[in-house]
């Protein structure tokens, strides 16, 4: 087969698709703001073949207008633009600080309007860690050339050379005390230029808010009740919607009886199309009851299509797809003692704890949906192709939602709402999934399967390492209509799209399949097509169980070794910063070999984030209760480097959620199903990790590196937390555990009586 | 059916159904932001709110029991321009992640201070056995409390719910 | 006044026995401490063995605070008598079982006598444990000698006098106490003996689910006619049982290996711990319990038959049942104490128990519910004011507290509602009391996460795919 290097998140794969310069700017300065790439797709007979532009710094490469990211109006307010949105992670705090360093102002000068069709640049989806990388750099780098613009053109003005001239308080200063306002300084169109490939940033010593842990700009309004989410938007005249699902993925509406819910007290319509059901009322506790009773009258069919849950890792072993090869280079011998284990990880949840959401509104032809989707263009086309709108008819405007961790139910219940309010013109719509819908409709990370044989030599040194997975693309999306489940549901459906197989540098289901420890390795992934159950991209995608196989097996050898597991990893890494976070969390941590406390044990676990963002190792205390197998982390000491550090305490922040985060789902967390249904619907049967077993402490230290390109980082800790808490059940009880996740049971049966 | 609601100290007269959940009145009706849908369940902790100093379920405790209550809302405890204890504490200690089930944990918190100025770390955990947070921002919302915990005292005198006017 | 004379009569009559007792029964003299037990003296198998009598015992039940050591003890259980504390069964020397021989494990097992030889509270159930045979005694022993020792010590019971005066023990067990060992009925199956050796010794499940009388001695003439637990009904597994839908063989099997069963809802409060225990026992061992319990219960008559018959019927029919009719009832009359309770019913409890939300995780159609058919309202009581806390990590059912919201009255308005609703038996009497009582913690109840659902979540919850 043919591999085509890809990252799954850029938005190549969306070029030349026909999107419009979208007019909204009012200010002085912005006409239009200029997505070029995309605008000169849109022309009608190709453009000359012109020269490859040069390449631009992060994001500046897809919009390459500074105008597109920072609009200066007459009165000097300033207006950041990015195509990513705030999820949780701190990312509209952080772009603030980077934008406000480099044009010489303070955070709180900076508007930063975030992913909106009809206002900011297409970033794609934020994900994969990727919002510092791309949007980051190119703000920075944006905002670094607009300040030069800037001094330039107040030299020109003032006639004075531009080193005499310092930017100070949204105005170019000169020696003698000369003042010319940004806003007085960019009329005449002076930002609607193209970026340049280099920017003078600032130099890592005159950083003034870069580097620092200014507080985040959304907590307040969280915490005093301001309007802070997309399920806080109350539109003048907004109606309130339930969608009822289906009973099961493959179940089918046969008929429904709508006389008696239209009846009911506040009930404006009922929508069928296909398996597609839906209610609106005036109020929204009258759309409930509507819903339920819609529930009890809508007849479905049922067929048993799941496989044995029991069975999964056997399901996924049968199915016999397209071979990948990962990495190869050389085998090695196995010489010395080998170790072979099967390591096995269920669908898990993003379950975030406030189901989605979203608004709609179809007025005169036109639908504008406001949605905490992680991607407002891709939203965009999804539902337009849906609805048999064009694009320029859909704006999607992003609002925050809960937590997501990638994936969730959001753009499902974007595109809900824009089905009714398709069917409800005139009237703004607003569709809240209910706790059953998110449970059991959501994406769910893919289940895995990884068989991991390696060799450990008398020298201590790892021989060879052959590591085969089994699993499908993590992410579903970009996947137009299809990959909307009010899509699937009309009676119109469009048909589910076969995942592509692609092998791409950032890793998908192979993300961290490849070890950066230094040794002779064949990784080879073994592509599962189809999924009995909808899958797409989870915080850290295959990372999570790949780290955790790759990082069991580290331990596994180091055993055999008879080595310390901190010292095996040095001994097999040459990466400074990889040997520098290992030593920072073993050191800080305390890490010895001595024999633990009854019941305790000590574990690691280390990778570098799709082996090019954050490195991060962290060392967990755990105690295991022999008699019923729980396990608790006593506490959590961890290590990352993501490169220039921009807001220490939301990298710190990030850090500490993906630490329990992943606890949680190590030590809990699967969705189950019998062969017809999910049944795991609500918190009842999806237990995640609560205050009573929350660690004593989970400390995160940062490795600052000023000057260096930012690293992701949100995602950073799944993996090799995942990993560092099996190695110390393994190092309290004497026995390794290969299934995902450790709970009681499992544990308890494990390590006997 | 007419109920008159006090809420953070001002009375709300609203005409719903007496079956209708708390939740849904403060939100849609009082337009009140703070308490949030989770699960509708009473599993998740989202929708708390304090109701004669006890922390409720707003999602499953109908309206027509709210009827002569004092109800106190995250929107009680202070403003964005003059935040209470509790809300300082929460923002100094930068605890919340997407923030969403932050409201409740504040509200079971003031229920819990209101009644034990000085919790142990263990009776915070305790009071929040049934809050979740999906973001694993627990180290901080314990850190935030017990420094909320600690203003109070500060202050000196024993919080009490802010009323309007 | 008549309860304070009832006491003290009570309290003279105990004296006298307890003089008696004293000097008829012998003295039980010291068994002599042993030095600390290896691992290596008991066969793993044997070990194995007693870890599953032990988890028919429930031992760790009572023998474990929650979110401690296992077997440490000091775990609270309210008596009518005072709050007797459990004691420490790990191998600690000091403060557990680590100076016991086999012998005297064997004899406290038999006789309810401590190694030193004091009068063991009848809260240790040694009249069910001297049905035991020597031969599961010795494994329970090998299992509880290889636990992590603890060094804990549980606090002092808290008992008035006489109650705290070990003495009168003996006079309890000359009344009360049949020693010995269960003599299999040659007329049943082996099943039938298997599960009555189970079910009548280490199971004691007797000790829950009979009445008391006020020595705090089983009523032999009411065999499993229902008694009290930690606060809590233990309904009545006999003849008498109130479940709307009578259990069988098959029900109880399942029931108690999984926990939870679609036409009886979820084990809770100290039924959760002895279905979650459960769940290291073999199927046939299960099978066996039940099969003794269900012919202790016997074959329901024809009407009563019938009328569960009807009940599934109409639940399974019914387009749900709380909804389409709770807006014209809570509508109907609000300021009445029926209106008032089915408004609270629609919106508190409606969304969960209205029949749409598969077991075990979704809440029960309450027609099909013992607590609300049950004579005595208690439990149902206990579950408003307190929920059903959620296990930690664990699929459990959970359901929120009500105490926080409703009072005593409002709770009493529900319950009545749900009473007249979902139930054919009379009315509660003094509701409001009884609430009040509860809340107040004159009347104790033990609230734990509910961890009973240990062997969930394999495939619960939807059709098809429960049977194990």
């Amino acid at each position: 087969m043919t591999i085509v290097p890809q990252d799954e998140f850029s938005t190549d794969r969306r070029k030349g698709i026909s999107r419009r310069g979208v007019l909204m700017g009012t200010g002085a300065l912005v006409v239009s703001f200029s997505l070029a790439r995309h605008a000169l797709a849109q022309q009608a007979t190709p453009a000359p073949a012109a020269p490859e532009p040069p390449k631009l710094p992060g994001s500046l490469d897809d919009a390459r207008r500074l105008d597109a990211w920072i609009r200066i109006d007459a009165n000097s307010d300033i207006t950041v633009f990015t195509g990513k949105i705030e999820l949780g992670q701190g990312i509209r705090t952080a772009l603030i600080q980077v934008a406000a360093e480099e044009l010489e102002v303070e955070p709180g000068d900076i508007n930063l309007i975030t992913a909106d069709t009809g206002r900011t640049p297409d970033e794609g989806f934020t994900a994969g860690s990727q919002s510092m990388q791309n949007s980051g750099t190119a703000i920075r780098n944006a905002a670094a050339q607009v300040r030069e613009i800037l001094i330039t053109e107040a030299s020109r003005r003032l006639n004075v050379p531009r080193e005499s001239l310092r930017a100070e308080g949204k105005a170019i200063v000169g020696q003698n005390g000369q003042t010319i306002g940004y806003g007085e300084l960019v009329s005449d169109q002076l930002l609607a230029v193209e970026a340049q490939p280099q920017s003078l940033l600032k130099s890592p010593d005159s950083l003034r808010i870069i580097g620092q842990s200014l507080p985040r700009v959304d907590i307040p309004a969280k915490v005093t009740g301001g309007a802070a989410y997309v399920q806080d938007l109350r539109l003048e005249g907004m109606v309130h919607a339930r969608v009822v699902r289906p009973p099961a993925q493959a179940a089918q509406l046969q008929d429904v009886d709508t006389t008696s819910v239209e009846q009911m007290p506040g009930v404006i319509t009922v929508i069928r199309d296909g398996s597609f059901l839906a209610v609106v009322a005036e109020q929204e506790f009258q759309a409930v009851n509507a819903m339920r009773v819609l529930q009890q009258a809508a007849r479905w069919s049922e067929d048993a299509v799941l496989p044995n849950q029991n069975e999964l890792p056997a399901f996924l072993e049968s199915t016999k797809g397209d071979i990948g090869t990962v990495a190869e280079d050389g085998a090695g011998d196995f010489s010395g003692q080998v170790f072979e284990a099967t390591f096995t990880r269920p669908y898990q949840m993003h379950a975030s704890i406030g189901p989605s959401c979203g608004v709609a509104l179809m007025e005169n032809g036109q639908l504008t949906v406001w949605s905490h989707t992680q991607g407002v263009y891709p939203d965009q086309e999804a539902i337009a192709e849906m609805l048999g709108m064009n694009v320029e008819q859909v704006r999607v405007i992003h609002m925050e939602g809960s937590g997501c961790y990638g994936h969730n139910g959001a753009d499902d219940a974007a595109a809900d709402a824009a089905m009714i309010a398709a069917a409800v013109p005139g009237r703004p719509i607003r569709l809240q999934w209910m706790r059953e819908d998110e449970h059991g409709w959501e994406p769910y990370g893919p289940a895995m399967l990884i068989k991991v044989r390696a060799g450990v030599g008398q020298d201590g040194r790892i021989t060879g390492w052959n590591y085969d997975l089994w699993s499908n693309v993590h992410s579903t999306r970009p996947g137009g209509a299809p990959s909307l489940l009010a899509a699937r549901h009309r009676a119109q459906a469009f048909p589910v799209r076969p995942p592509n197989f692609n092998i791409s540098q950032s890793g998908n289901g192979d993300r961290n399949a490849v070890p950066l420890y230094v040794f002779p390795r064949r990784v080879l992934w073994h592509f599962v097509s189809e999924m009995p159950l909808r899958v797409s991209a989870l915080r850290a995608l295959g990372a999570y169980a790949n780290v955790f196989a790759l990082e069991s097996t580290m331990d596994e050898l180091a055993i055999i070794a008879g080595a310390d597991p901190v010292e095996f990893r040095l001994r097999h890494l040459e990466d400074e910063r990889a040997r520098a976070v290992v030593e920072k969390a073993a050191q800080e941590f305390g890490w010895s070999t001595d024999a633990p406390a009854n019941g305790r044990g000590r574990g690691f676990g280390f990778a570098r984030y799709k082996n090019l963002a954050a490195f991060l190792a962290v060392a967990l205390e755990v105690e295991v209760e022999r008699e019923t197998g729980r396990v608790r982390v006593v506490r959590a000491v961890s290590a990352i480097d993501s490169g220039e550090a921009v807001n220490p305490d939301g990298i710190r922040n990030q850090t500490e959620g993906g630490i329990i985060q992943s606890i949680s789902w190590t030590l809990y967390e699967q969705v189950t199903f019998d062969n017809t249904r999910v049944t795991s619907t609500d918190w009842s049967s999806y237990p995640i990790l609560r205050f009573s077993s929350v660690p004593e402490s989970v400390d995160v230290h940062i490795i600052n590196r000023p000057g260096q390109p930012f690293l992701g980082t949100g995602e950073a800790a799944q993996g090799p937390v995942a990993a560092a808490l099996a190695n110390a059940v393994r190092n309290a009880t004497g026995v390794r555990f290969y299934d995902l996740p450790l709970t009681r049971e499992r544990v308890k049966q494990g390590i006997g009586i | 059916m007419a109920i008159s609601l006090n809420v953070n100290g001002e009375t709300h007269e609203v005409d719903v159904d007496p079956a209708t959940p708390l939740l849904y009145v403060l939100r849609n009706d009082l337009q009140l932001n703070g308490a949030k849908f989770g699960c509708g369940l009473g599993q998740c902790g989202a929708c708390t709110v304090v109701v004669d100093g006890e922390a409720v379920l707003s999602c499953v405790t109908p309206v027509s029991l709210m009827e002569g209550r004092e109800i106190t809302t995250v929107e009680g405890l202070g403003t964005i321009e003059e935040p209470g204890p509790l809300q300082a504490a929460f923002i100094e200690q930068q605890a919340a992640q997407c923030g969403y089930c932050i409201p409740g944990m504040m509200m079971t918190a003031h229920a819990l201070l209101r009644k034990n100025a000085q919790p142990s770390d263990q009776e915070i955990r305790d009071a929040l056995m049934t809050n979740l947070c999906r973001c694993g921002t627990h180290m901080r919302i314990l850190a935030a409390i017990r420094r909320a915990g600690e203003l109070m005292q500060q202050a000196g005198a024993p919080q009490t719910d802010r009323r309007a006017g | 006044m008549r309860v304070l004379m009832r006491v003290a009569a009570g309290v003279l009559i105990l004296l006298l026995i307890a003089a008696v007792g004293f000097f008829a029964l012998a003295w039980k003299g010291e068994i002599e401490p042993v030095a600390a037990v290896d691992r290596a003296q008991f066969d793993q198998e044997l070990i194995e063995q007693g870890a599953r009598l032990a988890a028919v015992g429930n031992c760790i039940a009572c023998h474990t605070v929650p979110g401690q050591p296992a077997f440490a003890g000091g775990l609270a259980l309210p008596t009518p008598f005072g709050t007797i504390y459990s004691t420490n069964i790990t191998p600690d020397p000091e403060t557990g079982i680590g100076k016991w021989s086999e012998e005297a494990f064997q004899r406290a097992m038999r006789e309810g006598v401590d190694r030193e030889g004091n009068h063991l509270y009848p809260a240790f159930p040694y009249d069910h444990y001297t049905r035991v045979t020597d031969e599961d005694n010795r494994a329970l022993y090998a299992f509880l000698m290889t636990r992590q020792p603890v060094n804990s010590t549980a606090p002092e019971n808290e008992l008035p006098f006489p109650y705290n005066m070990r003495m009168i023990l003996a006079g309890w067990k000359l009344l009360f106490f049949e020693e010995g060992a269960y003599h299999p009925d040659t007329a049943q199956s082996e099943e039938w003996n298997r599960g009555a050796y189970l079910a009548e010794g280490l199971g004691h499940c007797g000790a829950c689910h009979s009445p008391r009388n006020r020595f705090g001695a089983i009523d032999p003439e009411r065999h499993f006619g229902g008694g009290e637990a930690e606060g809590w009904q233990a309904y009545a597994i006999n003849t008498e049982s109130p479940a709307p839908i009578p259990w069988d063989q098959e029900s109880l099997a399942f029931y108690l290996r999984q926990g939870w069963h679609e036409h009886h809802g979820v084990s809770r409060g100290p039924m959760a711990e002895v279905t979650g225990n459960l769940g290291l026992l073999p199927d046939s061992d299960i099978a066996a319990i039940a099969t003794y319990v269900a012919s202790v219960m016997g074959e329901p008559d024809a009407e009563r038959q019938a009328r569960a018959e009807a009940l599934l019927a109409e639940v399974s029919q019914s387009q749900s049942p709380a909804l389409v009719d709770a807006a014209p009832a809570a509508a109907a009359q609000p300021g009445s104490a029926q209106g008032d309770g089915a408004a609270i019913y629609a919106g508190a409890c409606a969304g969960c128990h209205d029949g749409s939300r598969p077991q075990p995780f979704g809440g029960l159609p309450f027609s099909l519910s013992t607590a609300v058919n049950a004579p005595n309202p208690q439990n149902i009581v206990n579950v408003v004011l307190y929920g059903l806390p959620p296990a930690d990590g664990e699929a459990t059912s959970v359901m929120p507290a009500f105490g926080g919201v409703l009072n005593d009255e409002q709770v009493a308005d529900l319950l009545a509602y749900m009473r007249e609703r979902f139930s054919d038996a009379p009315a509660w009497e003094n509701l409001v009391e009884l609430v009040a009582r509860t809340r107040s913690g004159e009347h104790k109840v033990a609230i734990r996460p509910s961890d009973g659902i240990e062997r969930g979540p394999e495939n619960v919850g939807a059709s098809g795919g429960a049977e194990d």
